[in-house]
């Protein structure tokens, strides 16, 4: 005789894990995309030289994006003054190297400093509109946006200023082709911050519980999470990332050390952030990296794009995704109740 | 003996809707209470009421303290875990992170947690890594409740653990509220509009109608009652 089968017994579904038929669309459209670059790069030095450079610049995209995409996946909200908290950080870097500190001590110091200041503003500026209409808190943001560039050139005035860079100028050779360490340092930097990042969230009870509250806060508060608290957690994290993102791109000779800098970087982190899908860490990685790339390629090969027609080029491809597809590459489709 | 929960006069509403008005209700430790009404007669309201997570008037006390106004994750805190209406999983976290965030609260190992949620819901031991968002309803409800035993509270406030689901299921998850009771005397509020399969677990019960308590009494004197038979048994 057999025994009888517990009635709960529900088969598990091998079908899952697997991806849907978009998922895999996007899968092969990325994988084409990076067998590209590596033909590329393979066949001539100076596509793999800007393959990295646009990598290096990905990567600052990238760390700003994956900011935007923490704040927005908790309050559904793209804070505007992201840019500017980098700004604000990367000055107070350089201010700390003025006064004698060598670059990485400054650099620590800096992104303790950047999470610290990254909750108090979460708790002084957002908590009390916390249960407002999304739309006032996007006012919020913009007020800030203006208010701490202002601070910035109030503090340390307007002036360009030279932040040094992390890393030696000299170039590293690799075969033929000659890698600036710097571009490969900016890589290596900003996916270790994002990595570092992912771990928190994957592997620690409160990054857990900060998952749990972005998607579900009711049932957060249900088990006893704070859920106000880990809000102002994302701004902390969203603040070090931003940091990151802005000590890097000062370096960078197109860009320096002014108040205004993150300005453009940020066009390019929203781009990423819309192309990765806004909900997606990970998306958002993806589309920084593939925009740096994009553009740099953009840049060196197409005759009549001009630096100038960058920043155009991007709003031009944030255009086209939210019209072709606006859940992005990782992101779930929305349905809207109404 | 002071009972566990006691609510006095509690009140609740939304906007110029009144939901709940002059409540009064008892919980003694070890005892598993049935909220019996229709859709809409308070009963989530009630439990919303208790959990904090929602703004109420009148008392309530929680194993001798005043819950006044605080939080609904001070609330939980305090050894209350409520399984709202509609289970409140986190469909798009694993089913061992859900369990992990039942636990968030405590520090320490969670291994004899975990043991002791398996003990009553095996099947969730090979589904550990599974999105919760893929199973079924019965098994999120009852991952929802495996949730509450991880918060191990002092206190369960189980919002329609029934709500559409298969009656076999229905029966398998107000077994696993009697095995709770028995095996580890757990205390339950527990609130249905499935009145046949709660009274037969619940030691007590309260019938709710528009927002107050009508009717209160022993499972057995309510099951026998002419009117909660026509009204909420159907016979």
């Amino acid at each position: 005789m057999t025994v009888a089968k517990p009635t709960l017994e529900i088969p598990r579904s091998p079908l899952h894990r697997l991806p849907g038929g978009s998922q895999v669309i996007v899968a092969a459209f990325l994988l084409a995309g990076c067998v590209f670059l590596a033909i590329g790069s393979a066949r001539s030095a100076l596509f793999a030289q800007e393959t990295v450079s646009g990598l290096a610049s990905g990567g600052i995209y990238a760390s700003l994006a994956v900011a935007l995409v923490l704040i927005y996946r908790a309050t559904e909200v793209v804070n505007f003054s992201q840019g500017a908290i980098a700004t604000f950080t990367t000055y107070v870097a350089w201010q700390l190297m003025q006064w004698g500190i060598s670059y990485w001590p400054a650099f620590v110091l800096t992104l303790a400093l950047a999470f610290v200041g990254g909750i108090a503003l979460e708790r002084v500026a957002i908590r009390p509109v916390e249960r407002a209409s999304q739309l006032t808190v996007v006012i919020v943001s913009i007020g800030l946006l203006i208010a701490i560039e202002g601070a910035v050139g109030w503090i340390w005035s307007s002036q360009i200023r030279f932040m040094p860079s992390a890393f030696p100028i000299h170039p590293i050779h690799l075969g033929g082709v000659s890698f600036s360490l710097e571009d490969v340092g900016t890589i290596g930097v900003t996916i270790g911050a994002v990595v570092l990042l992912w771990a928190f969230f994957r592997f620690t009870k409160i990054g857990l519980a900060m998952r749990a509250s972005a998607t579900h806060p009711d049932a957060a508060r249900l088990v006893g999470v704070r859920v106000s608290w880990m809000l102002a957690l994302g701004w902390g994290f969203a603040a070090v990332l931003g940091a990151v993102s802005g000590m890097l791109a000062a370096a960078s000779p197109s860009v320096l050390l002014q108040p205004s800098m993150m300005d453009g970087v940020l066009i390019y982190a929203f781009a990423a952030a819309v192309l990765g899908g806004l909900e997606s860490p990970a998306g958002a990685v993806v589309g920084g990296l593939a925009i740096g790339v994009t553009l740099n390629l953009l840049a060196s090969y197409v005759g009549f794009v001009t630096p100038q027609l960058l920043l155009p080029a991007a709003f031009v491809l944030m255009l086209g995704i939210l019209l072709i597809k606006p859940s992005g590459l990782f992101g779930r489709p929305k349905v809207r109740k109404v | 003996m002071n009972a566990l929960l006691e609510l006095e006069g509690v009140g609740a509403r939304y906007g110029p809707v009144t939901a709940l008005r002059g409540v009064d209700l008892t919980v003694e430790e070890g005892e598993v209470v049935a909220v019996l009404g229709a859709n809409g007669a308070g009963k989530t309201t009630l439990l919303r009421a208790i959990s904090s997570s929602v703004r109420r008037s009148g008392g309530i006390r929680f194993a001798g303290r005043e819950l006044g106004r605080r939080s609904p994750e001070g609330t939980a805190r305090l050894g209350i875990a409520h399984v709202p209406e509609g289970r409140g999983t986190f469909v798009d976290l694993t089913v061992a992170e859900n369990l992990r965030l039942g636990a968030y609260t405590r520090r320490g190992s969670m291994r004899d947690d975990l043991a002791r949620v398996h003990s009553y819901f095996p099947w969730l031991r090979d589904r550990a890594r599974q999105q919760a968002g893929t199973l079924s309803g019965g098994e999120q409800q009852m991952l929802a409740l495996a949730r509450a035993l991880m918060q191990r509270p002092r206190l369960y406030l189980l919002d329609e653990p029934s709500l559409g689901l298969a009656p076999l299921l229905v029966a398998e998850i107000f077994r696993i509220v009697e095995e709770l009771n028995r095996r580890e005397g757990a205390t339950v509020l527990v609130a249905e509009q499935n009145a046949n399969a709660a009274l037969r677990a619940a030691d007590r019960a309260y019938v709710l109608e528009v927002g107050h308590v009508v009717l209160s009494g022993t499972s057995d004197d309510l099951a026998r009652d002419e009117a909660v038979r026509r009204s909420y048994l159907g016979y």
